[in-house]
């Protein structure tokens, strides 16, 4: 009996021991992101792109002389779960900076954990305006919002000479705000707004708001959804000759699954993206898009994911400056790193500018948004 | 009118495959009086075996799909030796658990195999739709409608016009009767199963090449027969036909007239509407099947 109660005691040191070594080794960041679900394809995408940073940094020296460990939770596209990931990385794992979650939704859930244990979040996706406006001190975000989409979509409006559009979004965060944003600056223009549809983001059949967006009339189809979705609008649209041009925004539409899996659907249409695999020269930093894309490829990883993986890559190099400015794997230093950090990204150069109320200002960087059309199964520069 | 011709359209041919998928719950549900959570993961199965045999074995389209609903039947016939078998007897939680689970383990093992990437699959179906007036529907879309119907007019003619379904029927009204009478119940038991199942699946086949086939795509269609079956009553096939009619021209025309962020919020609404009026569902007279 009290051999064995030794050797538990033992065995307990010999944890914390252990423990104590693997915290010293590396420095740990805390990733939440859809891997099963309505979002599981660009979730995976997102996660094996931190994967290859992660890698990439290791290789060069890692941070603070010690590896980045990440520790990757599935959130499965679910808010309550993506809740419960952030709280278990943050109190389980003990990570002082977190990326996620991919989507408005998940996200905006997230949000009031970080303020409760102060720890600071990278968000990689997301577009919705109120996750930089609504004073959360915690927030940094790469990706750009649905107002900054609109803002450099509104010359190329005039370009197409859009005189009536309509607009079919997912009925969430994400969907609604960009609708809301594009509105705003196409009634800007003077151009007059059709249909305004929305539709569950697993919604398979379209049928009814497309027949209502045919009635509608106009020369323009905004969409804001995820590709899946988009595949099924674009081949339904056909079906039902809607001869509309229609536009994606969101930037998390593959338009070389698109093409796979749409087919002939997929011809003319355009879409706002932040990443360009196609012409890589047309990037900000050519250099260090050609790095990720040949770790992309090194591991065969699907090319039509390019377009979701490189946040990830950009969310761990941007987290990983900031923990080297930081000196130290501390929540608070961290977060005061991050307005200070300048990461040479795939979308182009990252750093924060001050959104929100005063005093609880949130992170927001100025990303790269790019317009492409897919013409003969091809992706064509606009 | 040519919006509301284009809804009407729109809703009929929706509305085959949800009577399938609902015809399929029905019978399991009434005859073995389990609640069959795999029913959606059947579905998606069906869809990723057509996907299997036309883009990666490049089999014939039309064979495919006959492949595609025998394996569901056959997948059918072993969920039932394998979990329901042993199961009978228990109370309904314990049963209905284990459907959650093989529910689950079924959707994760898909999205193992599969991943989440969504597949489509290319049809032997011309592109362009067929269009009549201001209307206009794909090829694809009119072929499920036929061939939904048809499985529908086989299902009901096997369940009234046949040894097999005289049994059914019988095990449906008093399992202990029928047993007395020399039906074999586990034969029965597994035949519902299997033909249930064989239903999903071909639902899933024939949508999954007009859609996109995901591994949670049978959450929202399970969700949708469950609907249909409670609409027309337990064990009715009749009643699951109209009710998955009735739930599709709701939808389409809520969604194109009221408001289309609400639709599938609207075909569930009415379902309440109607089940506080009729508890038994729309078209059940008294427990029988058929």
């Amino acid at each position: 009996m009290q051999s064995s109660l030794k050797t538990l005691i033992a065995a307990a040191g010999l944890a914390l021991v252990a423990s104590a070594a693997s915290a010293q080794d590396s420095v740990k960041v805390g990733v939440s992101e859809p891997l099963t679900g309505a979002f599981a394809a660009s979730g995976n995408y997102v996660a094996q792109g931190a994967q290859l940073a992660a890698e990439a940094i290791n290789k060069s020296g890692g941070v603070l002389g010690k590896k980045i460990e990440l520790i990757i939770e599935d959130n499965k596209s679910n808010p309550t779960e993506a809740v419960d990931t952030a709280e278990r990385l943050i109190v389980k794992d003990k990570v002082p900076v977190l990326m996620g979650a991919w989507s408005s939704t998940l996200t905006l859930a997230v949000m009031p954990k970080l303020e409760e244990y102060k720890v600071p979040m990278l968000v990689e996706t997301s577009s919705s305006g109120k996750i930089t406006t609504s004073g959360n001190p915690y927030i940094f975000r790469i990706s750009p919002t649905s107002e900054m989409e609109a803002t450099a979509f509104a010359p190329i409006a005039k370009t197409l000479g859009i005189k009536k559009a309509n607009f079919l979004v997912t009925n969430n965060d994400f969907g609604k705000g960009s609708m809301q944003e594009f509105t705003k600056m196409l009634k800007g223009q003077g151009i007059d707004i059709g249909a305004q549809e929305t539709m569950e983001p697993a919604a398979t059949d379209l049928s009814a708001q497309l027949a209502k967006i045919k009635a509608s009339g106009g020369d323009t189809l905004f969409v804001t959804t995820d590709v899946a979705q988009l595949t099924l609008i674009l081949k339904q649209a056909k079906d039902q000759q809607i001869a509309m041009r229609v536009i994606t925004t969101g930037g998390s539409v593959a338009p070389d699954q698109l093409i796979e899996q749409a087919g002939d659907a997929a011809n003319g249409s355009y879409h706002l993206v932040f990443f360009t695999p196609w012409f890589p020269d047309a990037v900000k930093n050519p250099d260090v898009a050609q790095k990720f894309t040949a770790a992309w490829k090194e591991k065969n990883y699907n090319t039509g994911g390019l377009t979701e993986g490189f946040r990830g890559w950009d969310g761990i190099y941007t987290i990983a400056a900031a923990i080297n400015d930081a000196g130290k794997p501390d929540a608070e230093a961290i977060r005061e790193a991050f307005w200070k950090v300048k990461v040479k990204g795939v979308n182009g150069d990252i750093a924060f500018i001050k959104q929100g109320p005063a005093g609880k200002e949130s992170g927001q960087n100025v990303p790269s948004v790019y317009l492409v059309k897919i013409e003969g199964g091809k992706v064509v520069k606009q | 009118m040519d919006q509301f011709l284009q809804h009407c359209l729109n809703a009929l041919v929706l509305g085959g495959t949800y009577a399938l998928l609902g015809i399929g719950l029905t019978l399991i549900f009434g005859i073995m009086r389990v609640v069959n959570f795999t029913h959606g993961e059947l579905y998606s199965f069906g869809a990723y075996m057509m996907f299997m045999f036309v883009m990666l074995l490049h089999l014939d389209f039309f064979l495919s799909l006959v492949l595609a609903m025998l394996l569901g039947i056959a997948l059918g016939a072993a969920i039932e030796f394998l979990l329901l078998r042993k199961l009978r007897g228990a109370d309904i939680d314990t049963t209905m658990l284990v459907m959650i689970g093989a529910w689950i383990a079924m959707q994760n093992f898909e999205q193992l195999v599969w991943s989440g990437v969504a597949k489509s699959i290319k049809t032997p179906f011309p592109s362009s739709p067929l269009v009549i007036g201001a209307l206009s529907v794909s090829w694809n879309r009119i072929f499920v409608l036929v061939v939904a119907l048809g499985l529908i007019l086989c299902t009901y003619a096997l369940v009234n016009r046949t040894r097999l379904g005289r049994a059914m029927r019988a095990t449906f009204q008093d399992s202990d009767t029928a047993a007395l009478m020399g039906v074999d119940i586990g034969t029965i038991y597994m035949s519902t199963f299997a033909l249930g199942s064989g239903l999903a699946a071909a639902a899933g086949a024939l949508l999954g090449p007009i859609f996109v086939v995901t591994p949670t795509m049978g959450d929202l269609a399970s969700l949708k027969a469950f609907a249909i079956v409670i609409l027309g009553g337990l064990g009715n096939i009749v009643g699951a036909t109209i009710g998955g009619f009735i739930l599709a021209f709701i939808e389409e025309l809520g969604a194109g007239y009221i408001s289309s962020g609400y639709r599938d919020a609207m075909g569930f609404l009415l379902i309440i509407v109607i089940l506080l009026a009729r508890p038994t569902g729309l078209f059940s007279r008294k427990e029988r099947i058929g």
